[in-house]
């Protein structure tokens, strides 16, 4: 499920407890993205459907699958590459406000067009980094955190979905039927709708992923994601403060994501993130995706 | 120089694309009770699930659905950078990721839905890839 797995990890372990299978499980993630420590080779075996029918044209890792379906985006709404951009100005802003984010420094929308061409519309500000880091939690069930010397977080709602194995499958390129089937379940399970979110954590491995996530979770409508983050209401100071501890974009990104977007969350909702703390966060949501569009994974919890 | 990328190799369910390819003309499965085309090949319609499929002549035009223009090359693709990853519709419906060939790797040039043609390239004696360009 790639870099949603920690996301998913959370919702089985929640009903193994439930289910009185488990008391205490410890979901962790430590990955050496950047030093490539213990990392195995790259590239589909020449049998499987992506080394028969995606490898022998050039894929070269994320940047080349994950944005296949942007282009399609792009022209279905009108979008601009300043748009996407965008994101990553937003992003950014967040990452000024933590001591630590890998990139600290402000960037414009010249900025990020002016970088470096990686696979387009992918400038390289438009890419998330590569970094070393990991990250951990420790579920229990609400009896026994009753006790416990920090503030617990109580699990509301989560969801799961997969689409299809390689990106070239995507049912429609405009739109992420996993990120929304995934999000339904959650706010479902929750008894929630999107205004009960006081914090939203979107997985954001390039510019274009949390825009879909945005629109797959009902939060934007089709098309306007780019919007949502132009008009300033997820950068510090808006009304749905999104990515706040500077996403895969500025903070880490080890490859797979998911654990980091977790931990923000949490520390949002403990009150904890310092010069970024967002006031009065009660309910916070978190969504990873897994490989090239494949997977989606959502959770909704809160400190009440 | 011998052609140094990486080359598909051909599954009992995926033998006879490849084949169809070696011999310029491409084949994809049909579903013989709903009547749809598919890919990637399997044994079954994904559809309807029907075991009941053939293979039959596909016309080779297709329509460009959305693609990338790589820069930053997948390793032995360095010399065709920057190239055009794509995924086409064919005309009988089923979608597969190629390159575009005979086009600049502009987007000023390659608007979605752009009329496309299949070209057989025979990367090697045994591998024939499908690639699309302007129709």
């Amino acid at each position: 499920m790639g870099g949603c797995s920690f996301l998913i990890h959370v919702r089985h372990a929640t009903a193994a407890i439930a289910a009185g299978m488990a008391d205490v499980v410890l979901i962790t993630h430590g990955e050496s993205g950047r030093s490539r420590i213990g990392v195995g080779g790259q590239g589909a075996a020449p049998a499987q459907p992506a080394g028969q029918f995606q490898a022998p044209y050039g894929v070269g890792g994320p940047p080349t699958m994950f944005s296949i379906p942007v282009a399609r985006y792009m022209q279905r709404f009108g979008v601009t590459e300043e748009q996407l951009a965008s994101v990553a100005v937003s992003t950014r802003k967040w990452a000024t406000l933590n001591p630590r984010a890998a990139m600290r420094d402000p960037i414009t929308v010249e900025d990020v067009l002016a970088s470096r061409l990686i696979c387009w519309p992918l400038h390289l500000l438009n890419c998330c980094l590569v970094t070393d880091g990991g990250g951990a939690l420790v579920l229990v069930s609400e009896e026994r955190a009753r006790d416990f010397p920090k503030k617990p977080v109580y699990v509301l709602g989560a969801g799961e979905s997969v689409e299809h194995v390689n990106v070239s499958m995507m049912r429609d390129f405009h739109e992420s039927k996993a990120y929304r089937v995934a999000g339904e379940n959650a706010f479902r399970m929750a008894g929630l709708g999107t205004d009960a979110i006081d914090h939203t954590m979107l997985y954001d491995a390039f510019t274009h992923t949390p825009v879909y996530m945005l629109e797959a979770l009902g939060i934007a409508q089709p098309g306007e994601g780019t919007s949502f983050f132009e008009s300033g209401r997820a950068a510090p100071g808006g009304d749905f403060p999104i990515n706040t501890n500077g996403g895969g974009l500025s903070y880490t990104h080890t490859g797979m994501y998911g654990m980091f977007a977790m931990t923000e969350s949490i520390t949002q909702l403990r009150g904890e993130a310092g010069e970024r703390q967002v006031p009065g966060v009660e309910v916070g949501l978190v969504h990873g995706a897994g490989g090239m569009f494949s997977a989606g994974a959502t959770l909704i919890w809160t400190n009440q | 120089m011998p052609y140094n990328k990486p080359l598909p190799q051909a599954t009992p369910e995926t033998q006879p694309f490849w084949d169809s390819l070696k011999r310029h003309q491409m084949q994809l499965q049909r579903c013989q009770d709903c009547r749809e085309f598919y890919f990637y090949p399997r044994p079954f319609c994904p559809r309807c699930y029907s075991a009941n499929v053939a293979w039959e002549d596909v016309s080779g035009r297709a329509t460009l659905e959305t693609y990338v223009i790589n820069h930053r090359a997948a390793p032995r693709f360095e010399e065709d950078a920057p190239y055009v990853i794509a995924v086409v519709t064919l005309a009988e419906g089923p979608r597969m990721m190629t390159n575009l060939v005979g086009v600049d790797p502009d987007p000023g040039k390659l608007p979605p839905d752009l009329a496309l043609e299949v070209v057989y390239d025979d990367v090697t004696d045994e591998v024939t890839l499908p690639k699309f360009r302007p129709a």
